[in-house]
């Protein structure tokens, strides 16, 4: 019958707008709306009806992997003083496809060579394009993507060439915004530096065993793990 | 004739090098393949191959710049053709030489129309010229640029070095924006005689001289006014920043040029400045919709080149179809939302496609950190492994509620009358005119082509799957709405298989062969990589030289190569017809001016 497409496609328009309101009957004494779960169900497969996230009041809560702009890391250490993961070793700046990235490393006064520090770090989050190239590939962990994605500002000139002080966030920072990559990273460099650890043991303790293993001429005692 | 007594022939030669035992060499540079052409044969093997060999489908055409400053260096032109039988199988590839000063290569357009769009890019950046082409105008720059920017000698306006990465960002870090050094009037070059404040778009001679030739071809004993009128290049119905001169009698389409190129970046230009790996983000801004089959195909013509090294690992294989397989999903679900609007139904069949394709979008997020911008793929595996909590995502959505929402949009706007009525016979394409045209992906297959690259040249791990080629019959609009929505459900398909044969499941495993290296060494030679994109066959060409940047780098976009279909859609129709006929093209301007 002609029109029947017309009532059966209306039908799918109107069954969205009922679901609207049946939905917020039955979220009723939840809060379906300016609330974590009421968000998460927005973005589940069971959602209906309206899906709409008020921006800014409402926020999507962004995954962990989610990149924006990366960030430099530093360290606190015992004393207070903040000590730079970035060793100018320049990979980030040389695999950033627009090349944003700009290092400016220290020279030690006396010998002329490089330190292991950048005086400056700066990257134009105009130009960065936030492909996270600089974060998977730095070897030391020392520049990650951040969260922060509400960054306008009126005057590009002025504020978007970022330096190093605008762009390091403490260690903690990123524990809190990156958990599991967090965790992963400190558990690897833990595991390293235990293994370093009992190299080194293993190694004093073959230089100490083998004068006296040599003597009775007993083979070189096997190290333990 | 008489029988030569064939003992031990050293290698089999190819059909096409005894057909042209004079014209046609193997092609003999390492890493390369394919055959050497004489210019001037080149109709004539082209002939042979379309109608003696079954090569009927011209996929690609592109040109290459061997210069070298070197004294004597040895420096040409060479335009590379990529054929293909629409029954599928492999490539045969030809390629012509000739010199950088006076380059001309005969056309193969009178051959193979779809050749019209891409020779006119070898044109306009490369200035090879093509001889007997109905229609050679600069199609991505506009007629006042100077020069061939894809040329190796030809430097762009904030020129800083031949190749990243660049030195004064490491290890000089000397901090500035290289706009604020070197503004951007003192550098503009203009061709000779052209006078760009008295420039006037009527001034636009050749486009408004092509529209003109079609005119009076068609009504010359009609006596009715023709008008020109220019739709877009800025309207939501051109799906971005697209132009079309028509030529109308009453509203009755005679003639359509499309006119594109406003969004024109230099893509490849970019690509060749690159080193390899830089070059994958930019694949994802390329047909910003769909960056994970952008990604697939450049990771394709990459690994062809580095070899076994490159393998990626059996769960990065199915990771990457998964990827692919919801990419066309989401894109699938915005082409047809957007095709009711180009049919004036603004704005809600499109936000319940959206509504889906935010679900698909939450996935790459999570996966690769960006919505859109994914760049997951590497060589030889993908970036990292699903997150927590991802595994179950996918599944939820694809054995619950894609099924489910595809089914609704179905019932909400296939029977629609609206829809029928403006849809059904217009913009009718012939299998043949689509295969001659180059058409590929649904446009090509609503014609009624059986032509899918997963089939008909598998590439990754599609053998494994079981899914169909789907096909429609009439080759309208139609038509291309409804091959949509048969593809979506043949995606839940594979998604369906690849989901459950996963391998590590949920838990995870190894997602890239060896290390992820920030710099790759990709052996010279050339190669042509090649996925069904969600709009069509999207293929990358790439040279090595051996170096840290590719010498060559060109994307065979479906979108661009599908427009030169749309004229041939559109004559004879009605004004109102030519945005639904655009709309089911499926265009992303991104990919059409790159
Ligand atoms: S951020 Fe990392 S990659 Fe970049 S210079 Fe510092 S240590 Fe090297
Ligand atoms: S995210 Fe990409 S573009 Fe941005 S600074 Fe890092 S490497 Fe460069």
């Amino acid at each position: 019958m002609y029109g029947l497409g017309i009532l059966k496609g209306m039908w799918v328009t109107l069954t969205h707008f009922i679901d609207s309101y049946v939905e917020d009957i039955k979220w009723l004494g939840r809060n379906r709306y300016f609330s974590k779960e009421g968000i998460q169900h927005r973005r589940s497969k069971d959602t209906k009806g309206i899906f709409t996230v008020q921006y800014p009041e409402e926020k999507l809560p962004v995954p962990e992997e989610f990149r924006f702009v990366p960030f430099l890391i530093y360290d606190v250490d015992a004393d207070g003083n903040k000590q730079d993961r970035c060793t100018s070793c320049g990979i980030c700046a040389k695999v950033c496809p627009p090349q944003c990235i700009w290092i400016v490393r220290t020279e030690d006064p006396v010998t002329k060579r490089p330190v292991p520090e950048p005086v400056d770090f700066f990257i134009d989050v105009d130009i960065c394009m936030n492909c996270g190239y600089c974060a998977e590939y730095c070897p030391f962990d020392a520049i990650k993507m951040d969260h922060d994605y509400e960054m306008a500002s009126f005057d590009r000139h002025a504020e978007h060439i970022f330096n190093k002080e605008k762009l390091s966030k403490p260690a903690g920072y990123y524990a809190g915004i990156r958990p599991t990559n967090f965790n992963r990273e400190e558990t690897l460099k833990a595991e390293e530096a235990a293994k370093k650890a009992a190299a080194a043991a293993a190694k004093a303790a073959a230089a100490a065993a083998k004068p006296a293993d040599a003597a009775a001429g007993n083979p070189p005692a096997t190290p333990a793990q | 004739m008489t029988e030569a007594t064939t003992t031990a022939a050293p290698v089999e030669k190819h059909e096409l090098e005894t057909r042209f035992p004079d014209a046609v060499k193997a092609e003999a540079r390492p890493g390369y393949t394919g055959f050497l052409v004489e210019t001037s044969k080149l109709t004539e093997v082209a002939t042979a191959l379309r109608d003696e060999m079954g090569y009927d489908y011209l996929s690609s055409v592109t040109a290459v710049d061997y210069y070298s400053d070197a004294p004597n260096a040895e420096n040409f032109i060479e335009v590379v053709y990529h054929f293909y039988k629409s029954t599928g199988g492999g490539a045969l590839e030809i390629k012509v030489q000739t010199p950088r000063e006076n380059s001309t290569v005969p056309s193969l357009t009178p051959l193979y129309p779809g050749a019209d769009f891409q020779e006119r890019e070898a044109y306009d950046l490369y200035g090879v010229n093509f001889e007997g082409h109905p229609d050679q105008r600069r199609i991505l720059m506009w007629e006042g640029f100077a020069g061939y920017p894809m040329r190796k000698d030809w430097k762009e306006a904030y020129f800083e070095e031949e190749v990243k990465p660049f030195k004064n960002r490491w290890p000089e870090g000397q901090v500035y924006r290289i706009e604020d050094r070197n503004p951007f009037n003192k550098n503009n070059k203009y061709p000779q005689g052209f006078d760009p404040v008295g420039f006037k778009e009527t001034d636009d001679p050749k486009l408004y001289e092509v529209l003109e030739r079609a005119a009076r071809e068609y009504s010359e004993d009609i006596d009715t006014e023709q008008v020109v009128v220019n739709l877009g290049p800025q309207h939501p119905s051109t799906h971005g920043v697209f132009r079309m001169a028509v030529r109308l009698d009453g509203e009755t389409i005679v003639a359509l040029k499309p006119v594109m190129g406003y969004l024109h970046r230099n893509h490849e230009k970019i690509g060749e400045r690159n080193t390899w790996t830089m070059n994958m983000p930019f694949t994802d801004r390329l047909d910003y919709l769909s960056s994970m089959s952008n990604n697939f195909g450049y990771a394709l013509a990459v690994e062809k080149l580095m070899g076994d090294k490159a393998a990626p690992p059996e769960r990065a294989e199915y990771l990457r179809v998964i990827m692919a397989e919801l990419t066309r999903i989401s894109n699938h679900l915005w082409a047809v939302g957007f095709l009711l609007n180009d049919l004036g139904a603004f704005f809600t069949p499109s936000l319940y496609a959206i509504q889906e394709r935010e679900l698909i979008l939450d996935i790459f997020e999570a996966t690769t950190g960006s919505r859109m911008m994914c760049n997951y793929f590497r060589f030889g595996g993908v970036a990292r492994d699903l997150p927590e909590g991802i595994y179950g995502k996918i599944k939820d959505l694809v054995f619950e509620r894609l099924p489910r929402k595809i089914d609704e949009l179905d019932i909400y706007l296939s029977e629609n009358e609206l829809v029928r009525s403006r849809s059904e016979g217009v913009g009718v394409i012939t299998p043949e005119e689509a295969i001659a045209f180059s058409t590929a992906g649904p446009v090509l297959r609503a014609s009624g082509v059986p032509y899918d690259i997963r089939r008909a040249d598998p590439y990754s791990i599609y053998d494994r799957f079981k899914f169909e080629v789907t096909v429609r019959q009439h080759g309208d609009v139609y038509d291309r709405y409804m091959i949509r929505l048969d593809e979506m459900r043949q995606s839940l398909d594979i998604l369906k298989q690849a989901i459950t044969d996963l391998p590590g499941g949920a838990a995870g495993g190894e997602v890239m062969n060896g290390k992820n290296p920030y710099q790759v060494r990709v052996p010279a030679g050339e190669s042509y990589g090649r996925v069904e994109g969600p709009k069509g066959e999207l293929g990358y060409y790439i040279v090595s030289n051996g170096k840290g940047n590719p010498a060559r780098y060109h994307v065979r976009a479906p979108s661009f190569i599908n427009l030169t279909v749309l004229e041939k859609m559109c004559v004879g129709q009605k004004v109102a017809d030519v945005v639904v006929n655009l709309g089911s093209i499926d265009i992303v301007l991104g990919e059409v001016d790159r």
